[in-house]
């Protein structure tokens, strides 16, 4: 019973992942978005940087970049809580 | 520990390095690189130091507890900057045309001027510090658990 289910499951995992590839855009199909000329343009002007991908990272996407500075913080963390010694040898002795 | 010729040269190499880290960390808002990246930079150096001294000498200078208030600072800094322009939208670059960082370049190419970005600067310092600090205290944790050694005196 639990294989049948498993084996559904991951035929419907197939169909997604197949049914992403297919439906995919071609490559370059909407060729010339506003987006990008938009920051292009604007980026010196609004935020005041001569680099315009520090200015996509910490103006423009920073939510994003905040994610990114968690996701460091939390495998610090982990890493820390998993590798320091110090609490089980005063456990052991 | 490694020889006499390779300590003295990471001795004399490590001010290079931290010197460079702490340049692209500085000039995010101008050049390729930023927080992240000279972040990096500046651990490299630290991991030179880890291999050519032992990590029960570096753990001397290199402790785990500034270590972490290093990075929270960096982490509470980076999220009052994104929380501080929330009068007009979450991380609204408030600080264009203030006199700090204020300066708006011309568009186009240009020699760039470090006194421009708003918070860019102020934020790629953030991160800089959190990277630095988080790295070299998961870098010196997994050296000290290798060694069986302990973190704290």
């Amino acid at each position: 019973m639990r294989r049948a289910i498993g084996l559904i499951l991951l035929f419907v995992l197939l169909a997604f992942l197949v049914s992403g590839m297919v439906l995919i855009h071609p490559f370059g199909d909407p060729s010339p978005t506003d987006m990008d000329d938009y920051i292009i343009d604007n980026a010196q002007n609004q935020t005041g940087s001569n680099s315009v991908v520090a200015s996509v990272v910490f103006d423009y996407r920073g939510l994003d970049t905040l994610g990114e500075a968690t996701i460091l913080f939390t495998a610090v963390t982990g890493v820390l809580l998993l590798l320091r010694t110090q609490k089980r040898k005063e456990e052991g002795s | 520990m490694l020889s006499k010729i390779v300590r003295t040269v990471a001795n004399q190499l490590i001010l290079f390095i931290l010197i460079f880290g702490l340049y692209v960390i500085a000039h995010g808002h101008l050049t390729p690189g930023g927080g992240f990246q000279g972040g990096a930079v500046v651990v490299s150096g630290v991991v030179m130091l880890l291999v050519a001294f032992s990590s029960h000498d570096l753990k001397k200078s290199l402790r785990e507890p500034v270590l972490s208030i290093m990075e929270s600072t960096g982490a509470l800094i980076f999220a009052i900057l994104g929380f501080a322009g929330l009068g007009t939208v979450f991380f609204y670059n408030f600080l264009v045309g203030s006199p700090i960082f204020g300066r708006v370049p011309p568009t186009g190419p240009g020699p760039g001027d470090f006194w421009t970005g708003g918070f860019i600067p102020l934020m790629n310092f953030a991160v800089g510090l959190k990277v630095i600090a988080g790295l070299s205290a998961v870098i010196l944790a997994i050296a000290l658990f290798a060694r069986g050694e302990e973190m704290e005196e």
